[in-house]
């Protein structure tokens, strides 16, 4: 009960406060998978033909840019309104929702996904296609590669990078690389689309196999080439209700301004084919 | 950390109410009660069950029935095992190059020792994505000195289990460091300054009187630097990527299957669990309880 007693009450004391950090930190690293933000209640008023509130939507990452845009003009035409986003894969977003995430309207990239919400029930009504996306590569600026066709992705000393099959660019991939019967062994299988462009951005890969959308919304940063073989494998994108929507007449809507003319013209910039 | 100076009388009371000693062994059963008011009880129950209830809803809802299929296939060992193996890497190297850091922060006076110190804890504080980024702007194919390494070496450790180590070595060490210098402060320098005067180079004190003294604190940061490590998602998704059987560890298995299929990501993780749990639990009695 000397000096040995007195260094295990010390060590005791470090494990505790180590652990405690460990702990903090192991919090940390479970909300990496990016949620939306706090709301912000202050803007509540009522818009003249009634649609006031928050909305919130959880959208395909491909999405971003263009739901993005259309919060913004959704917003200015209905003053008082305040659209909320979370962008992600579509199978977590689908698992989200199911899970109990409050959301008001669902926009993912696949029907498949699609249907992981609405078996379980979790959407009211029918969900309807509003825009269509079909995949190429993107490589570094300037192909320093020469990368032609999804065949030259194969090649033994090429970087690729695909996302995880349970993500409908995932799928997608590997549904035209099977119709061209291509093996491709990627370095890595991304948990969404932008996660697979990034490692392009950032040079660490020589190519991924994306959307179209994607590579024109990533400018001068990527190059993109198209290949044949991708219209094996255009996604529908399905946008739906959800049944436990706090504010159905705002969402639906949003979900009409994503459908009508204007909405359709910006999805279009930005790259997707009409349904 | 506290350091008591090193001739402070011991306290032979403390290890008794400590050890739950002869006092209370002459009061059994009324004891537990009188010991424990309620205004410690019963919060102390409430973070009892924070912490167990997750644990046991997990056990709850383990699709028992389809087990033993989920968890004979290859994907789920392979993934294990890169966990291990990587997990015991990232310490190996914490520890190598981690304890002398630690040394350094507790023994040698030099200026800027307390942002030193800061510099070193900041990996914990900083979210594993963003660690993950930071390691890939430093030892990426295009990063500071990635881009060297790939040049000179033709070295690049994105989407390598090399990769992997390095991303959980980044998370973990700053555990190892921290536990290992409060070790270090606590234990008593005189030690070392006798060594020396009779003749002993600083770093034979080091090797033959210090770090024997400080073994259990290094055994418990390194237990902890091998937790942390085995447990880490974010740096290593980001820096690493996702491939199974060369850089897709556990918690990445579970992500993914956690979105295709819940069912299998419960039964990753309870084998997660249990491997932690039997480490954890056999390297306590083994060495951080011996006295």
């Amino acid at each position: 009960m000397t000096r040995t007693a007195r260094r295990n009450r010390r060590m005791s004391q470090v494990i505790g406060v180590s652990a405690a950090a460990l702990l903090a930190l192991s919090a940390c690293s479970s909300s990496d998978s990016g949620s939306a933000g706090a709301s912000d209640a202050s803007a509540s008023g009522s818009a003249p033909d009634g649609i006031s509130g928050e909305v919130t939507v959880f959208a395909a990452a491909s999405l971003k840019e263009s739901f993005t845009a259309l919060g913004e003009q959704f917003e200015k035409k209905n003053p008082g309104t305040k659209v909320t986003f979370s962008f992600g894969g579509s199978d977590a977003l689908a698992a989200s929702i199911t899970g109990g995430a409050p959301a008001d309207v669902f926009a993912s990239a696949s029907p498949k996904t699609m249907k992981i919400v609405t078996d379980a029930g979790g959407a009211s009504g029918a969900p309807a296609t509003f825009v269509r996306n079909q995949l190429e590569i993107a490589t570094l600026p300037g192909n320093p590669d020469k990368v032609a066709s999804l065949k030259d992705l194969t090649a033994a000393d090429l970087k690729v990078v695909l996302c995880d099959k349970a993500v409908p660019c995932g799928a997608a991939a590997q549904k035209a690389l099977d119709a061209s019967r291509l093996k491709l062994t990627p370095v890595s299988y991304e948990e969404d689309v932008k996660a697979a462009l990034n490692k392009v951005v950032l040079k660490e890969a020589d190519a991924a196999v994306v959307y179209q959308t994607d590579v024109k919304a990533a400018g001068d940063k990527v190059e993109g080439v198209k290949f044949p073989e991708s219209a094996d494998a255009v996604n529908d994108y399905p946008i739906a209700l959800l049944k436990e929507s706090k504010n159905t007449d705002a969402a639906r809507a949003f979900i009409a301004l994503v459908q009508s003319a204007q909405g359709q013209k910006v999805l279009g910039a930005a790259g997707f084919l009409n349904p | 950390m506290t350091s008591s100076p090193p001739d402070s009388p011991d306290r032979p009371g403390a290890a008794d109410t400590l050890t739950g000693g002869p006092r209370r062994r002459r009061a059994p059963g009324s004891g537990g009660s009188r010991g424990a008011p309620l205004p410690l009880l019963l919060p102390a129950l409430v973070g009892l069950a924070f912490l167990v209830l997750p644990l046991v809803a997990l056990l709850v809802r383990a699709p028992w029935r389809s087990m033993p299929d989920l968890l004979t296939s290859s994907e789920v060992w392979q993934a294990l095992r890169l966990s291990l193996v990587c997990a015991t890497a990232a310490t190996a190297v914490s520890l190598v190059i981690g304890v002398p850091l630690a040394w350094l922060l507790a023994r040698v006076e030099f200026p800027g020792r307390g942002v030193v110190r800061a510099l070193v804890t900041l990996p914990l504080v900083l979210p594993p994505v963003v660690g993950g980024v930071a390691l890939l702007m430093a030892l990426g194919r295009n990063g500071v000195v990635g881009q060297w390494l790939d040049a000179w070496f033709g070295i690049t450790l994105p989407f390598t289990t090399a990769g992997v180590v390095v991303a959980e070595a980044f998370v973990a060490m700053p555990f190892l460091v921290i536990s290992v210098e409060g070790t270090l402060r606590a234990a008593d320098p005189r030690y070392e300054e006798a060594a020396t005067t009779l003749g002993a180079s600083r770093f034979t004190a080091f090797r033959r009187v210090t770090l024997p003294l400080i073994a259990p604190g290094v055994a418990a940061g390194a237990v902890l630097a091998w937790a942390r490590a085995l447990g880490e998602f974010g740096a290593t998704i980001t820096f690493a990527g996702n491939f199974p059987g060369r850089t897709q560890t556990m918690p990445l298995a579970v992500y993914l299957a956690l979105q295709s299929d819940p069912e299998a990501a419960i039964a990753l993780s309870l084998v997660l669990l249990a491997v932690s749990v039997a480490v954890l639990a056999g390297l306590r009695d083994r060495w951080m309880t011996a006295s």
